[in-house]
């Protein structure tokens, strides 16, 4: 398991490595001058000197990148040019609170999806698991920002129950601290919520079919046994792939679902850099996301071995 | 399948909304019941009436007609997206699994690590550092799914090169890329157009996103993503202006959706 986890983590360095490899590539080598970029096409040639210069554009791209390596090794992410700020206290500043609204998101996907799944795949055929069919066949393809439009205009503009947008601190009291977290954690587990129950009632179901369930059940084993020693572990494994996957697509709800409710994490600073074309930005909070991302995977993986023994000894990598 | 031939087959109530969808995004470029882009000062954010079924936006433009001249931009960008990755997707699997040196190695890493940046922020990047227009919301979302196809048709490739068929073949003496051809690739296709039709809707719904955030095509352009990040500072006075465009990309986006798991249903019997 130790040998496991070791060439994991050696996996997760060299992915980050590529990865910071490419998204320099893709914003330095992509047609359009950076310089340019952040200056508009109407900037003067001798601002377009000044600004290569002060960020070392002028230089070859394979010493710009060692450069910046050099500095994301040593914990300095590079400036924000717009904001004219280190990045690296910004982009933390933004991800802590991108880190509340994904962690909640998560924990209702994760646990809500696995006991909705449960439920429907040992409630075969009734009410609550055809209901729950039709809801998932449409939830999933319901886009997260027009469950954010449709939540601002039921919620906020209608009934005027909960804040549009906007971010209270927890200094402002509770109450405002989870009003303001209510709309945009809603919006960002539903269309998840529905897939993850979707997948691990069908994970369930195989589990439930399967010959040591018959064998479980055929010694006389109750029924909660069964589902919760046998059927449950086993339909759990595939589940763990989805929830990995769906950190991904989480990823890509926060980006939209905090420029919706103009929420102050990770996401909308992105959007920020790219609507400012705040390439340094940009390019110091993609490489923090990937790593989130790379860890997260790097979590279901070791999750995966835990349940599963048959990469726990190593058989099989 | 019992449900096969009735209206609850997803299939078929999938195909025939899906087709309805298209017909009328096709007639929506070049026939509108007004033109999308007129102003009309004077209809200015007027609620849905007979004349102007979906009412009209703060420009006075119609919003029917303006959903109608969008419709085709989020097919483009779905069914496009979809083309672009069978296009990129199976030819470099399938060459991945015929070639056991280096290059097939090399695809595979390559795919790995195409894999391990979360899909939003591949299109992010791309589109961030030059001038976003449709083309490039297509190619963004196309190649977040390359990584996909690949793993995919390199699986379904190597499972088949084991077959007996496909050894008898060798056996006859048949070149490798007539075996591709006459062997691999007929066999190929069931899987392949399965996740190809689950693909679609996660890439309407990726384009959407994108475009949601001003990263697709740009105004006046009606794209439904775009319409709907227009409409979001007229929210508590012209709700149409939200509703219209949103509602119809979630009858799409059902439609596609379901006659994806209807192929599925079709073709890939362990999933029935």
């Amino acid at each position: 398991m130790g040998g496991y986890v070791v060439r994991r983590l050696l996996s997760v360095a060299l992915v980050v490595f590529a990865t910071s490899l490419l998204i320099f590539a893709i914003v330095h080598i992509l047609p359009g001058n950076v310089a340019y970029a952040i200056l508009g096409e109407y900037a003067t040639p001798s601002a377009v000197a000044t600004l290569q210069q002060r960020l070392g554009l002028d230089d070859p791209l394979w010493l710009q990148y060692w450069r910046w390596l050099h500095g994301v090794l040593r914990g300095d992410l590079g400036p924000s040019l717009v904001m004219d700020r280190p990045a690296g206290p910004l982009i933390l500043e933004a991800l802590g609170r991108s880190a509340i609204l994904a962690s909640i998101a998560f924990a209702i996907v994760a646990g809500g999806g696995i006991a909705l799944g449960v439920h429907a795949a040992t409630h075969q055929g009734r009410i609550s698991d055809r209901v729950m069919t039709l809801a998932q066949f449409v939830f999933i393809a319901v886009p997260d920002f027009f469950w954010a439009i449709l939540g601002v205009m039921a919620f906020a503009a209608g009934l005027d129950w909960l804040p549009a947008t906007g971010y209270a601190p927890w200094g402002d009291g509770a109450l405002a601290w989870a009003s303001h977290l209510v709309l945009p954690v809603t919006v960002l587990s539903i269309g998840l919520l529905a897939h993850v129950s979707r997948l691990s009632r069908a994970a369930m179901l195989e589990a439930l079919r399967s010959r040591y369930v018959l064998m479980a059940r055929a010694k006389g084993m109750s029924e909660r046994r069964v589902l919760w020693r046998h059927a449950a572990p086993n339909a759990m494994l595939p589940t763990i792939t989805i929830l990995a996957i769906d950190f991904g697509l989480l990823i890509g709800g926060v980006v939209v679902v905090e420029t919706v409710f103009a929420y102050p994490g990770l996401g909308r600073l992105l959007v920020f850099a790219i609507e400012h074309r705040d390439l340094p930005l940009l390019q110091a909070g993609m490489l923090v996301l990937t790593t989130i991302y790379a860890l997260a995977n790097l979590a279901a993986d070791i999750g995966y071995a835990v349940l599963n023994p048959r990469i726990r000894y190593g058989a099989a990598a | 399948m019992t449900a096969r031939g009735r209206i609850t087959d997803p299939l078929r109530a999938g195909g025939i909304t899906l087709t309805v969808i298209a017909v009328l995004a096709v007639l929506g470029i070049w026939r509108t019941p007004y033109d999308p882009t007129a102003f009309a000062v004077r209809l200015r954010l007027a609620a849905p009436t007979l004349a102007h079924p979906f009412g009209t936006d703060e420009f006075g433009r119609d919003v029917l007609s303006r959903v109608l001249a969008g419709a085709h931009l989020s097919l483009a960008i779905g069914f496009g997206a979809m083309l672009v990755s069978l296009l990129l997707g199976v030819p470099l699997g399938l060459l991945a699994a015929f070639d056991r040196g280096w290059l097939g190695a090399a695809i595979m890493r390559a795919a790995d690590l195409a894999i391990s940046l979360p899909p939003i922020l591949l299109g992010l990047l791309i589109l961030a550092v030059t001038p976003p227009s449709l083309g490039k919301t297509i190619l963004a979302v196309g190649l977040v799914y390359v990584p996909i196809m690949v793993r995919l048709a390199r699986a379904v490739a190597l499972g088949l090169l084991e077959e007996d068929f496909v050894q008898a073949a060798r056996a006859r003496g048949e070149g490798a890329v007539s075996i591709l051809v006459r062997e691999i690739l007929p066999n190929a296709w069931p899987p392949i157009i399965v996740e190809c039709g689950l693909r679609v809707t996660f890439a309407i719904l990726l384009g959407a996103s994108l475009s949601f955030l001003g990263l697709g095509p740009q105004p006046p352009s009606s794209e439904w993503g775009l319409m709907i990040a227009e409409s979001r500072q007229f929210l508590d006075q012209a709700p149409w202006l939200a509703l219209a465009p949103g509602l119809c990309l979630c009858a799409l986006l059902v439609a596609v959706n379901a006659t994806g798991e209807g192929l599925r249903a079709r073709l890939d019997p362990s999933h029935g």
